[in-house]
């Protein structure tokens, strides 16, 4: 039955969409050229552009809106749901730890994908080495929360440890074994250490892909200027890898405000983990209050704004 | 002899770096093949001390009393229709920001960038309340239609830029033959574009497959409709420490796909990654 609906699905929006062009085409067809010419775009544009309308566009406006309004969304409620923003602690703890988020999986991923990226360039199995960092990119970040919970995994001290890290942890060193994810000092960095683990391989692709554009001609000049090897990094290859690493580090940058399945599943906010997204979520079903959902949603797109800014200056920049 | 030994920092930070990235799903892999008693009392690299005791109960019984198998045909049932209507919606759009005369194009393409940055948080609360108003919750239409909305951006910023580095020649040729726009963009943009759409097709797949916030948000938990990540994370949050050996089985079955189309595919999809890059 859900089959046969899916195929209807298919089939109804390719017969819709060519029958919406068939029609477009007959009726610009009987208008001078260059009416033709000018509403042929947009009427090819239309479809998708309804679906970003709805989908995105007027979501966008109206969470503003509702983010001004009550929880049920029925009275006016002027900046109250900020208000409660800007005092509620635990918005204050969510908001430092999707900054933390931010600055250690922005720069883990850069620091790892730029090191994969320029070493594997210098070996044989450079394809081998960059599929092993890669590969965990196209897993679901659930899976990737269990494999790291596994790996993580406490067992009281005495007990054989069956977590990887604390197997080696007690083994080598003799201490007690170490509760990754409950204890506050850890937890944090062990769930962007997942994360990391699951997006290097997208900073190792884009970065790998800038290497292999600068041109040979400038690292041989270089070289023989008598530059080193890491002379020749460090002023050569790096400032060619700039442009690339922006774009790269503003994608990380977006997609660390967006963390939410990793500590979703590994500790649900639990432990001081919190992050925005997880909030938002909270708010959203056990709360059920459309209101604070909205300001949080706004709150994480201002979040955002600085780091697309930088971005299109640096854009600009390239263009002049 | 002295270049291999200075070189050697080289392969030893490479192979560290290998071993971080593919231990940790090595031993998830081992452990699901053990029973629960060996993975609560002994490491997974003691697996090679008692073969005879591996299997594939664990799979087995996540498929069937977990329901994990029903969750495996709704993800796919999720993934297929909503990006075969993405790339379909994504390529007309596409092909007249590339390809046709549109008034305002440019601030369009600057739009869609921008939709592609925005945290998909911010449009869920008035998505989820017009569903709850016309009933598409819970409903699969609703979610494909929702994939298809927020995954269009992306499809047509992609395609966009394949569109426009096609040589003029292709087109002008067709033009010549008088013949309509429908059928310069079935006959002569699609056939070529076999790659460029492929790419769109298989990223999008992952991440809709991938997907739980989505998921969660728009079909609820109900075992009914739940695609593999959200049984998976239901899963988690039932186990208290406990039920590893089901846990660990049911993060290969949810990886299962996205991991052969990966190393099948691979080509495209890091085509799909660097045209997400603005490269």
């Amino acid at each position: 039955m859900r089959i046969i609906a899916a195929v209807a699905f298919v089939a109804g929006v390719g017969a819709g969409l060519l029958g919406w062009l068939w029609l477009a085409e007959r009726i610009t067809g009987r208008l001078p050229l260059r009416w033709r010419r000018r509403l042929l775009g947009p009427l090819w544009l239309a479809p998708a552009a309804v679906m970003m309308g709805i989908y995105l566009l007027w979501p966008l406006v109206n969470t503003v809106v509702l983010s001004l309004r009550d929880r049920t969304s029925t009275s006016w409620r002027g900046l109250e749901n900020y208000a409660f923003l800007a005092r509620d602690e635990q918005v204050h703890a969510a908001l430092a730890n999707n900054l933390f988020w931010l600055v250690l999986l922005t720069g883990g991923c850069l620091a790892v994908g730029l090191l994969v990226a320029t070493l594997a360039d210098r070996v044989r199995y450079e394809a081998l080495a960059k599929a092993a960092v890669v590969a965990p990119t196209a897993i679901p970040f659930v899976a990737g929360a269990v494999i790291w919970r596994f790996m993580y995994q406490y067992q009281p001290p005495g007990l054989p440890q069956i977590g990887t890290l604390n197997a080696a942890w007690t083994s080598t060193t003799g201490q007690d074994p170490l509760a990754f994810l409950v204890d506050e000092r850890t937890n944090n960095a062990a769930l962007i250490g997942v994360g990391i683990w699951m997006t290097t391989g997208f900073a190792t692709i884009i970065l790998s892909a800038a290497l292999k554009s600068v041109p040979a001609e400038l690292r041989e000049a270089a070289i023989v200027d008598g530059a080193n090897s890491r002379q020749t990094f460090r002023y050569v290859i790096l400032p060619q890898l700039r442009p690339a690493i922006i774009v790269t580090a503003t994608l990380l940058a977006i997609s660390a405000f967006k963390a939410f399945d990793i500590v979703y599943v590994m500790t649900n906010g639990n432990f001081a983990t919190d992050v925005l997204a997880n909030l938002m979520y909270r708010q959203l079903f056990l709360n059920q209050d459309y209101g604070r959902a909205s300001a949080i949603a706004v709150l994480l797109a201002v979040a955002a704004i600085p780091v697309l800014i930088v971005n299109a200056r640096n854009a600009r920049r390239r263009e002049v | 002899m002295l270049d291999r030994l200075r070189r050697a920092p080289l392969h030893l930070t490479l192979l560290v770096i290998c071993l971080i990235w593919t231990v940790p799903v090595l031993g998830l892999f081992v452990s699901s093949f053990r029973p629960a008693y060996d993975i609560s009392t002994t490491g997974w690299w003691r697996a090679g001390d008692s073969l005879q005791r591996l299997s594939l109960a664990n799979y087995i019984r996540v498929l069937q009393s977990n329901g994990l198998a029903e969750a495996l045909g709704h993800s796919l049932l999720i993934a297929v229709p909503a990006v075969a209507a993405m790339v379909m919606v994504g390529s007309v759009a596409a092909f007249a920001l590339a390809r046709l005369h549109l008034p305002g194009g440019r601030l369009v393409l600057v739009l869609v960038i921008a939709l592609l940055a925005i945290p998909v948080q911010m449009t869920l609360v008035p998505v989820l309340r017009l569903y709850n108003a016309t009933g598409l919750t819970g409903t699969f239409l609703g979610i494909w239609l929702v994939h298809l909305g927020f995954g269009l951006p992306f499809a047509i910023y992609l395609l966009r830029t394949f569109f426009a580095g096609l040589p003029e020649e292709l087109f002008e040729a067709a033009a010549l033959d008088g013949a309509s726009t429908l059928r310069t963009f079935l006959r002569v943009a699609l056939p070529v574009s076999g790659p460029a759409l492929a790419s769109v097709a298989i990223f999008q797949f992952i991440w809709v497959w991938n997907d739980l916030l989505i998921a969660l948000i728009f079909l609820g938990g109900d075992a009914d409709v739940a695609p593999i990540t959200v049984a998976v994370s239901n899963l988690v949050s039932a186990s208290t420490g406990q039920g590893w050996q089901l846990l660990t089985a049911a993060a290969f079955v949810a990886m299962a796909v996205p991991m052969v189309i990966f190393f099948a595919l691979q080509r495209y999809f890091v085509r799909g990654l660097l045209a997400g890059s603005g490269k």
